[in-house]
């Protein structure tokens, strides 16, 4: 698989001439398959930018991107279809789940390789699978509306993770849950990151979850920094 | 594949349920309104398919007996009749009026018909009742959408008649019943002065110094009393006759209008109910409109309730046409659901039009067509600003 994600002097410059404001300087950031690295800073320090870089939904001005083994950007050069990369490389798993209102359990998970193609039945196996490793399944025919909070995020997760890809982008993914719950969601993407072998980056203010991570990337005005974490467990 | 819309709508039908019956009945009416306008068509060709004539021979430079007054010597049916290529000439009038019945009154069209045979020019071809008419005066034939009975007793101007057949589909180009009396009566019936206007008449020629001469006077109160007119004649040509070989000696040697039934037809659907029709086209065209509006007003809510929804669907690489494709379905079923409450409700509405609504099969499928192609249109505002939705919106900061 290569290396889960690895960007170098990755640069984001929105507007021209005076008005121009770097939202990124020179971010720097390797995480490995497997491993769940957070992602903090300060409100407008670029983290919002960085992930929207890192989950192929807008280019960076300069800089190298590398998720799984696919460079999708390289110094003004870019992949062709960033919407089939965002649907095979990388998962998102939101603050809010944003499951689809009008699908149940496993059709949400289920939905992107329904899209992609796969037999209904098939992308619905695969689904419960994921659902049973999250320990939803029991509530695989319920409406999205009908989960507590917690099992929509695990629904959001199972969702991120069901075409398998080298990358989850998790954007504040336990700011609305309780620590239980917070720590709940944490333990099962570092499980998901382990088995699957998929790199995570949790981007995060919540001083719960932030002990957890063994290595942690300090933003602010657009530069990265890279410190250790506490890494401590989760129960 | 997934059906997106499918769930959608699943997952809220009642919403499209209900709103698909409002629009449905804004089709319902929209479909009656062609159903108004082929009934006036059809109305017009039993009008002419029910006179059972060939040609109509009318006053000279008018469009009658239909679309003009025309008045023409009652008399002049026997030249015509000898005329070559002619098999039967009746005189016919026709008088739009109000018919009373007791306590009620129905507008209908009075036809005067010839004494004659029945099948006989301008009679009525069928009976659904009773006898047609065997005396000269004061007997009826009326058709059944009068509402009149047999036995029932009509008063038209001074003069009552009894219903003694009753008929069916014989209606005017307007769409009004028929009532057929004898051509006495009818002429009577048509010209007919009140007795005090009759008076007044005859104390004017008295008082005109012109009149003086002996016996003047009373040959002028008599030449009133009388009428010799009637609207039109119509003749049935022989067998082997083409209408214009007929028509045209009628034209050149008796100095009439004759018409054959193309143009007869030309001249009802084409000149008589031709503002009507453009009149019900306005009304085809805005409630298409109105349509369009309602079902573009409703997706683009629908799809604004889920605009967070579209942007994680597009953030996780949902494509384009998946989108469009949802939203685009969902439109298409709102026009059938409307069409299916609109069809059904105009065709149980359609007998209860005091005039005839005539749904065709061939409306319904352009009216189908033309739904889907209004759904269709309606639906581009809301997929256009599904995908101007940026993916970038699913994440936050």
């Amino acid at each position: 698989m290569g290396h889960g994600i690895r960007i170098e002097g990755l640069r984001k410059r929105y507007g021209s001439g005076d008005t121009a404001v770097d939202a990124l300087k020179n971010v720097d950031m390797t995480v490995a398959p497997g491993e769940v690295v957070g992602l903090i800073g300060p409100s407008g320090s670029g983290k919002s930018t960085l992930l929207k870089c890192l989950g192929a939904v807008i280019d960076p001005t300069a800089g190298r991107m590398v998720l799984g083994d696919e460079v999708i950007f390289d110094e003004g050069w870019k992949a062709r279809d960033l919407r089939a990369l965002r649907r095979d490389k990388i998962g998102f798993v939101f603050q809010a789940p944003y499951l689809i209102p009008f699908l149940d359990v496993a059709d949400n998970v289920a939905l992107l390789p329904m899209l992609a193609g796969v037999p209904n039945a098939e992308a619905r196996a695969r689904a419960l699978e994921l659902l049973t490793a999250l320990d939803v399944q029991h509530r695989a025919n319920a409406m999205p509306v009908q989960l507590s909070g917690g099992e929509q995020q695990r629904v959001a997760i199972a969702r991120g993770l069901v075409n398998r890809p080298p990358v989850i982008l998790a954007d504040e993914p336990t700011a609305p849950l309780d620590l239980e719950r917070a720590m709940a969601v944490i333990r099962v993407l570092n499980d998901m990151a382990r088995q699957l072998q998929t790199a995570v980056i949790v981007v995060t203010h919540d001083e719960k979850i932030i002990p957890t991570f063994k290595r942690i990337y300090h933003i602010r005005d657009g530069v990265t920094v890279e410190e250790p974490g506490e890494g401590r467990a989760f129960d | 594949m997934i059906s997106l819309a499918g769930r959608d709508i699943l997952h809220a039908w009642g919403k499209f349920v209900f709103t698909g019956i409002g629009l449905g009945l804004l089709i319902g009416v929209t479909l009656t309104m062609a159903g108004v306008y082929r009934g006036m068509v059809a109305d017009a060709q039993a009008t002419l398919d029910n006179s059972g004539a060939d040609l109509w021979v009318v006053q000279q430079g008018t469009l009658g007996p239909y679309a003009e007054s025309s008045s023409v010597y009652d008399d002049l049916w026997r030249g015509i009749r000898a005329m070559p290529g002619v098999a039967q000439a009746a005189n016919v009038t026709y008088l739009t009026m109000q018919v009373r019945a007791g306590n009620r009154d129905v507008r209908a069209m009075v036809a005067g018909i010839a004494a004659a045979e029945p099948g006989a020019p301008g009679w009525p071809p069928y009976l659904v009742a009773g006898r047609q008419i065997t005396r000269s005066h004061y007997e009826a034939v009326a058709d059944i959408a009068t509402g009149f009975k047999l036995g029932d007793v009509l008063t038209i101007r001074r003069n009552q008649y009894t219903v003694v057949g009753l008929t069916r589909r014989m209606v005017s180009s307007n769409g009004d019943p028929m009532v057929f009396i004898p051509l006495k009566d009818a002429q009577q019936a048509q010209f007919l002065k009140d007795n005090d206007a009759i008076r007044m008449q005859r104390r004017r020629s008295a008082e005109n110094p012109a009149f003086a001469a002996p016996g003047v006077l009373a040959a002028v109160n008599a030449s009133q009393a009388s009428n010799p007119f009637v609207n039109a004649i119509l003749v049935r040509i022989q067998p082997g006759w083409t209408p214009p070989e007929v028509a045209a000696p009628i034209a050149r040697w008796k100095r009439l209008t004759v018409y054959d039934r193309s143009q007869m037809n030309h001249i009802l659907v084409g000149k008589l109910i031709e503002s009507s029709a453009k009149q019900i086209g306005m009304f085809l065209v805005i409630l298409a409109m109105v349509s369009a509006a309602i079902v573009a007003f409703i997706i683009y809510t629908l799809t604004m309730d889920k605009i967070r929804e579209i942007a994680v669907l597009k953030l996780i690489g949902t494509r384009d046409r998946t989108i469009a494709a949802m939203i685009l379905q969902q439109a298409l079923v709102l026009g059938v659901i409307g069409f299916a409450v609109g069809k059904i409700s105009a065709s149980f509405a359609a007998p209860y039009f005091p005039k005839y609504a005539l749904l065709i099969p061939s409306d319904a499928v352009a009216g189908f067509a033309a739904i889907l192609v209004i759904c269709a249109l309606a639906s581009v505002v809301a997929i256009r600003m599904a995908l101007r939705v940026d993916p970038a919106a699913a994440i936050g900061g």
